[in-house]
């Protein structure tokens, strides 16, 4: 009982990582709050499942697609849009939150709604972990966000448009010096932000069905992960991660699955009251505090 | 002259996430008197006066105003005690007409408090106080919108923001950065007004001509360290100083 | 031959902007009908429309409220995505005093105004510490986790709600009540943020550390037009709640949240009379468009996005500029 707990609080923990990250990347590097990053992430899988059921693609490529058919999107997003309206907060997030919106509403009008829009799992088996049945994908996707997290370190360590990611992130003005594009950096990091939202939707979704209703939870979901870790801060979403990943799985076992939503309400006010800007927020001391 | 100290700043140190950009700085401003604080770029003269007003919390030491400690209390707080200070860069509120950019002071408890003021007196108050400080009367340029000022105005009117909180000690940093030889010779006899009337003056600069004419005492900063205190004519000459940041200007 | 457009006051604005110095019936009228006009307008209509329209007119009105909420708080730099927060809170707080204590509405809604601002206020207290967008993501965020919350205690009657609420006496009431108030909070706000305290909120969201540097206290400031945009929004529910004769989980629903904001973003942010102007014309046309169902929001959100990349300003300046000023196409001089 106790460890499958455990073993089901880390999956999940891993699942609320890679939900987040992409959102935080695109904020942390853009200062862009994208509220679009829920339908995105519906979007992508229902490309997918498009893809699949109606163009009959292999599933390996669908996914890819869907992947590189969201970047596409989130570029398009920064470039027609945002472009226009940087750097005034209010603006930005009207927008990003009305094209969300948009997005899910049209699929759900549509009525991309029911049990048979899912996707197959990649591989369709349990092992025993320790006396505990998880599936195959459950373990893909914590394989996935370790590769996912790696990747991103290396990428921001080693390489140079990485570090120029680095360098608009701490100061878009002494980068903008040095003849960084900071137009091309944001659309970069919201294209990257959506791919990363992509990638978690295609080895989530599997688990379940696709809804459009599941978009505004994967936004809570990210915003709950980044305000409780500290919006920007890579390891602030992972512990944040853990930290609600667990104590939702284990108010589920324990206490009751009622309770889950409150424990993760409750632990977003205590954190607010305790340390504003997030567990990990980084002090920037005449920023993001006032 | 009264030699009561009015600020008095122990042993402060700040890190910024591993850059000590203030080291264990001491020093003191005397009731009244005006002092210069100088040092090449990046030697910690802002982040001195953002420890002072507590934009930026201290990482050690201690800061007293009129004796008593300051360093726990909230930026506003300080400021309501009598310390006001003006921005090096100014930012007004653009859009609105300069002298409405003065109602936000004149609304501060402080402000409230010593002068008073219904809604509409505060106006009249904001106008007298830019004619202080050299927006003419007849020219209608208090009532132009702050965005359309040029330079020296916008400077002028951070000044009269900073007069309006009634303040004992006054933080001016670089107050004359960007402006014409002409327009500080205006602004100058603005400031030697303000001392007479007793206020205490800290003045940041770069023009360093114009500080010695009005300043009592200059300290020196370089690296965040302070490496000279004194009479203007002292600082001038000693060696420190000298290499660190006159020697490489000249 | 190169043209340009002039833009010049109309001699009537001129004199009479600042300096009440009338002479003539016509200015008095200039000044008075841009203030008379809704106002009478408002007060007739309910004896005009049918039943139907009144309806109409009544969520005009909740609406208009809860929009002019939301600008109050935008305007102190505070972006909420989550007016259906405030707006569920005092409808919450009206349909548990009337349902399980019986308190008849004119004592529960004023009581659910006042306590709806404050447990409002106070949720969101910690937030106002920080610069940005998470006030944004706060406010979005904690209406949709109150949902699950009470669907999983299942308090105030869980996912059934509660039914039952004393209606108010007629629907004339209803409407007029709503009306009364939409006006006064209008007029009164509207004069509220042209004052010098109004002055103090906006500088807020301008140049928070000027405000700060003047010696004021800005969480005190935020918190205060915290409670007054949280109340209206409390009072909107609150009276709803008792139109409906049931309090539920729809409350916390994101319409609540995304058509204030729509009717502020197209009438004009920062006036409060565009967030009334968008009020009165985007609930009607959703009440024509209600055969699309689902696809208004989408609507909605697409009349987002168009305001705020291509019209920032929105209708209201719009109409304010033709009203007070004409204009001349002019030769260019080479």
């Amino acid at each position: 009982m106790l460890i499958g707990t455990i073993i089901y609080a880390l999956i999940n923990s891993v699942i609320l990582c890679l939900i987040a990250m992409g959102f935080n990347l695109t904020f942390g590097i853009s200062g862009v709050a994208n509220f679009a990053y829920g339908a995105f992430y519906i979007l992508s899988a229902y490309t997918t499942w498009i893809m699949i059921n109606s163009f009959h693609l292999p599933y390996f490529l669908s996914v890819i697609f869907s992947i590189i058919f969201t970047m596409a999107l989130g570029a398009l997003m920064y470039q027609v849009v945002l472009k226009r309206v940087r750097g005034q907060a209010i603006s930005e997030v009207i927008a990003t939150f009305a094209i969300g919106l948009s997005i899910l509403e049209l699929f759900r009008y549509f009525g991309f709604v029911g049990f048979e829009y899912n996707l197959p799992p990649f591989i369709d088996a349990s092992v025993v972990i320790m006396g505990t049945y998880v599936d195959v994908q459950r373990i893909i996707i914590v394989i996935a966000g370790i590769i996912l997290v790696l990747a991103l370190w290396f990428f921001t360590h080693n390489t140079s448009l990485g570090l120029a990611f680095r360098g608009i992130a701490q100061d878009e003005r002494t980068a903008l010096t040095f003849g960084i594009d900071s137009d091309k950096i944001a659309t970069l990091a919201v294209s990257i932000g959506a791919g990363f939202a992509a990638i978690a939707a295609s080895v989530i979704i599997p688990l379940g069905t696709i809804s459009p209703s599941d978009g505004y939870d994967i936004l809570i979901k990210a915003l709950a992960v980044c305000i409780i870790g500290g919006l920007g801060s890579t390891g602030g979403v992972i512990f944040a991660s853990f930290l609600i990943g667990f104590a939702e799985r284990f108010t589920d076992t324990f206490i009751g699955s009622h309770w889950t939503m409150i424990v993760s309400l409750a632990a977003i006010l205590i954190v607010l009251i305790v340390k504003p800007s997030g567990l990990f927020g980084k002090q920037k001391e005449l920023e993001e505090r006032i | 002259m009264n030699q009561a100290k009015i600020l008095e700043a122990i042993n402060i140190n700040k890190n910024f996430g591993g850059v000590q950009a203030v080291k264990n700085i001491s020093f003191e401003v005397n009731k009244g008197e005006l002092l210069g604080v100088i040092g090449p770029n990046g030697s910690g003269k802002t982040t001195l006066v953002n420890l002072i007003t507590q934009f930026v919390r201290l990482s050690s030491g201690s800061i007293k105003f009129k004796g008593k400690k300051i360093d726990h209390l909230p930026p506003h707080k300080i400021i309501g005690l009598g310390i006001s200070r003006t921005f090096q860069m100014v930012r007004p509120f653009y859009k609105l007409p300069a002298y409405k950019n003065m109602i936000i002071p004149l609304y501060s408890p402080r402000a409230k408090s010593l002068l008073g003021g219904k809604y509409g007196d505060r106006d009249a108050m904001a106008l007298d106080l830019l004619e202080e400080v050299g927006f003419e009367r007849d020219s209608f340029v208090a009532y132009k919108p702050a965005g359309v000022l040029p330079q020296g105005y916008l400077k002028r009117l951070e000044l009269a923001k900073a007069m309006s909180l009634q303040p004992d000690l006054m933080i001016l940093d670089e107050l004359f950065s960007g402006l014409s030889l002409a327009e500080v010779a205006s602004i100058l006899p603005i400031v030697e007004k303000l001392l007479q009337k007793g206020i205490s003056i800290i003045m940041i600069e770069h023009r360093l001509k114009e500080l010695f004419k009005i300043a009592d005492r200059v300290i020196v900063l370089n690296y965040g360290e302070k490496i000279a205190d004194g009479y203007a004519q002292e600082v001038m000459e000693s060696e420190a100083v000298k290499n660190a940041y006159l020697g490489t200007e000249a | 031959m190169k043209k340009r457009k002039e833009r010049i006051d109309r001699g009537i604005k001129a004199r009479s902007g600042d300096i009440f110095a009338l002479s003539s019936y016509r200015e008095m009228m200039y000044l008075s009908a841009p203030r008379f006009v809704p106002i009478i307008g408002f007060l007739i209509l309910p004896l005009l429309l049918g039943v139907y329209w009144q309806k109409v007119l009544l969520s005009v009105a909740v609406f208009a409220l809860l929009a002019i909420s939301w600008d109050i708080l935008a305007q102190t730099g505070m972006v909420s995505l989550g007016q259906a927060l405030f707006f569920g809170v005092g409808a919450y707080i009206t349909g548990a005093l009337n349902h399980y204590w019986g308190v008849p509405p004119f004592i529960s809604i004023p009581l659910a105004t006042i306590f709806g601002g404050i447990i409002c206020t106070l949720m969101l207290l910690p937030v106002l510490r920080l610069r940005g967008i998470y006030f944004s993501m706060v406010t979005l965020i904690i209406p949709l986790m109150l949902v699950r919350v009470i669907e999983a205690t299942k308090i105030f009657g869980g996912t059934e709600g509660l039914t039952g609420m004393t209606p108010l006496p007629s629907r004339w009431v209803e409407v007029y009540l709503v009306i009364g108030i939409m006006l006064v909070c209008l007029f009164g706000f509207r004069r509220m943020m042209d004052s010098d305290y109004g002055l103090v909120l906006r500088g807020i969201c301008d140049n928070d550390r000027s405000v700060i540097n003047a010696g004021i206290n800005i969480y005190w400031y935020k918190t205060q037009a915290l409670f007054i945009a949280s109340s209206i929004g409390a009072f909107a529910g609150a009276l709803m709640t008792h139109v409906y004769m049931f309090v539920g989980m729809p409350v916390f629903a994101l319409d609540y949240s995304i058509f204030p904001i729509a009717a502020v973003v197209v009438g004009g942010p920062g006036t409060l009379a565009g967030a009334t102007l968008g009020a009165c014309l985007l609930v009607p046309l959703s009440e024509a468009l209600r055969g699309f169902g689902g696809l208004r929001i989408v609507f909605y959100g697409i009349f987002l996005v168009v305001f705020t990349v291509a019209i920032p300003e929105g209708i209201f300046p719009y109409v304010q500029r033709k009203y007070n000023e004409f204009e001349r196409w002019v030769e260019v001089d080479k």
